[in-house]
């Protein structure tokens, strides 16, 4: 075991600092509050983003499945955890369904990652073999169709076809999303950095040369891909129980664009720009650029512009001026890293004290 | 002695296009051999056919006495056949040491690769200098020297290399041919491409001379170099 340096133990304070201040927080302000639901959306949204990070900024493969890989999950986790007597209510048009148990809700998260992992394997192997723009738009493609095969009346049984499916285990305290979310960004985390990490970056630079120095292109982009999936499929199981209900009809295109967005604000190839960045996201769009969206009257002027929908085109500017101004994001390839903070500050205290003198 | 790498009546063609009409030729353990030739002559096509990159339309690379035509690129190298690419091709946005790992990536003898990633150092002090720095930040030289010690980090018994002096200048041109001479000293067997045939034919055992897609000479590297019509042909002079 590698010694810890001084900037990992001070991440690691860090974090624990962070899950300590979300328990008090839980005792101390209303459970209701804006400010948790922020804090809840935001964790499961960094995990997806991390994953799809994982993807286009680590392995350099441009996929757009996201959504239909979170669709996947979020299924495989509300068919299996309804309890067996809400399922004759959910199911009522299709006589309970034909699944007639259920499982906890850990084993349930897992399945939901497997389920998409699954999936992933099986589109992977003709997907892969296409290069960059055509990869988005079959992955793109994939996606919609998983959207509409889920709504399909024949797999009723299953899939409750376009109705919602509801009742199944969901979670009160963000102390939950955040540790299933950090544990599996954590893991993401360890695979970067591990000799299979080095070779998706490889493939990403250069995949000629990467070839040559005997990676094996297409079952290092499978890996990826399938790895990627499994976390997308988790983060799309705990959307659901963040949600308490799901649909097919949610899980469009649109929210694999918002998380690419978030990938590209936190920066391509940066873990903790996209963990940041998810959670700035979805605090501007839930809660602190609301007020974009509601008509205000100033005594009785109306406030020009506010009005529903207004939020969108903030935004929209907002991701123009991005990769106009700022296309390496807020943290471009780079990660919060202590350890050369704390270089830089000793620098600087050394070059303070000659100065001094 | 059978030879090390024995190429056969190897043809590839790209589209309607053949690029090799029939290629054959010998690398024996511890030789340098180099194949010149002109744009276009083939040369490079050759080493991708031999690292399985494109699939010969016909003919057989033997290796070891054993028929690798149709295997894959990753076993080739795990083979101990390993390619410099043309126009060096460094991963980057990876550091020098993490490249130098990629070279290694086949290979389970963690302990031998942190003893490998020090001879690569004592091969090219300014990449030990550098071990930290992106790749993509090197000057041309250090890219070339970069990646023929990534090369070497898989522990190859052929290093092949693709125009390593392409676009350098003079005197690292003349450090990068007396590394690959050293290189070879150590017993790696050298299979060296250039446009640079003068330089090439002085340091190669023996030679081959390409054009349009076949063999039309072959020689010691000093028979070719005072051959009158490779004078003519390569080396600029009447």
């Amino acid at each position: 075991m590698k010694k810890l340096s001084k900037g990992n133990i001070i991440t690691i304070a860090l974090i624990i600092a962070i899950y300590a201040l979300v328990f008090v927080l839980e005792k101390v302000i209303d459970p209701n509050s804006m400010l948790f639901i922020v804090l809840k959306k935001g964790a499961i949204y960094a995990l997806v983003a991390v994953s799809m990070n994982l993807l286009n900024g680590f392995t350099g493969l441009f996929s757009l499945g996201q959504a239909g890989f979170m669709l996947i999950g979020a299924y495989t986790y509300a068919i299996f955890t309804i309890p067996v007597e809400y399922r004759d209510a959910v199911y009522q048009y299709f006589d309970g369904g034909i699944v007639q148990f259920s499982i906890p809700v850990i084993p349930a998260l897992i399945l939901a990652g497997l389920a998409a992992a699954l999936f992933a394997f099986l589109i992977g192997l003709p997907v892969l073999r296409l290069k960059s723009d055509y990869l988005a738009i079959a992955t793109l493609g994939f996606a919609e169709i998983i959207r509409a095969f889920f709504q399909w009346d024949a797999l009723g049984p299953v899939t409750n076809g376009s109705n919602l499916l509801r009742k199944f285990p969901t979670f009160d305290s963000t102390l939950f999303p955040f540790t299933v979310a950090g544990i599996c960004i954590l893991l993401i985390v360890l695979l970067i950095n591990s000799s299979y990490g080095r070779a998706f970056k490889a493939i990403r630079d250069d995949e000629i040369a990467a070839e040559a120095m005997g990676i094996n292109l297409f079952k290092h982009k499978e890996m990826s891909f399938v790895i990627s999936s499994f976390f997308a499929g988790v983060g799309g199981a705990l959307l659901a129980m963040f949600q308490t209900t799901v649909q097919a009809m949610a899980f469009k295109s649109a929210m694999t664009y918002e998380i690419l967005l978030i990938v590209v604000i936190g920066g391509i190839g940066s873990v903790t720009g996209s963990v940041l960045a998810s959670f700035l996201f979805i605090a501007c769009s839930e809660w602190w650029l609301r007020f974009l969206d509601a008509e205000t009257y100033i005594g009785s002027f109306k406030v020009p512009l506010l009005r529903a929908g207004f939020r969108k085109v903030i935004f929209s500017i907002i991701i123009m001026a991005v990769v106009l101004f700022y296309r390496q994001g807020i943290m471009g390839d780079r990660e919060l890293n202590f350890d050369r903070m704390l270089k830089k500050r000793q620098k600087f205290i050394e070059k303070t004290q000659r100065e001094g003198k | 002695m059978s030879s090390l790498l024995e190429i056969r009546d190897l043809k590839v063609n790209y589209g309607g296009i053949e690029a090799l009409k029939g290629v054959s030729f010998d690398v024996n353990e511890g030789e340098i051999v180099t194949l010149i030739g002109a744009n276009g002559a083939g040369k490079s096509t050759t080493l991708r056919a031999i690292m399985s990159v494109v699939s010969p339309a016909s003919g057989t690379v033997s290796y070891e006495g054993k028929d690798i035509t149709h295997a894959a690129t990753h076993d080739i190298v795990q083979r101990g056949i390993v390619l410099v690419p043309e126009g060096r091709r460094v991963f980057p946005n990876l550091t020098v040491l993490e490249n130098l790992r990629i070279g290694a990536y086949l290979r389970e003898d963690k302990d031998a690769i942190e003893h490998d990633i020090e001879h690569v150092y004592s091969l090219f002090p300014r990449l030990n200098e550098r071990h930290w720095q992106q790749a993509g930040t090197l000057s041309g030289g250090e890219q070339q020297m970069l990646a023929v010690g990534r090369a070497l980090m898989a522990k190859p018994r052929v290093i092949m290399m693709d125009e390593p002096s392409l676009g350098l200048a003079p005197l690292v041109v003349k450090d990068i041919f007396s590394i690959i001479r050293r290189i070879n000293d150590d017993g790696v067997t050298v299979l060296l491409i250039e446009q640079n045939a003068n330089a090439a034919l002085k340091i190669a055992d023996r030679g081959y001379v390409l054009q349009t897609g076949s063999v039309t000479m072959t020689g010691t590297g000093m028979e070719l170099l005072n051959d009158d019509s490779i004078k003519e042909a390569y080396l600029g002079k009447k």
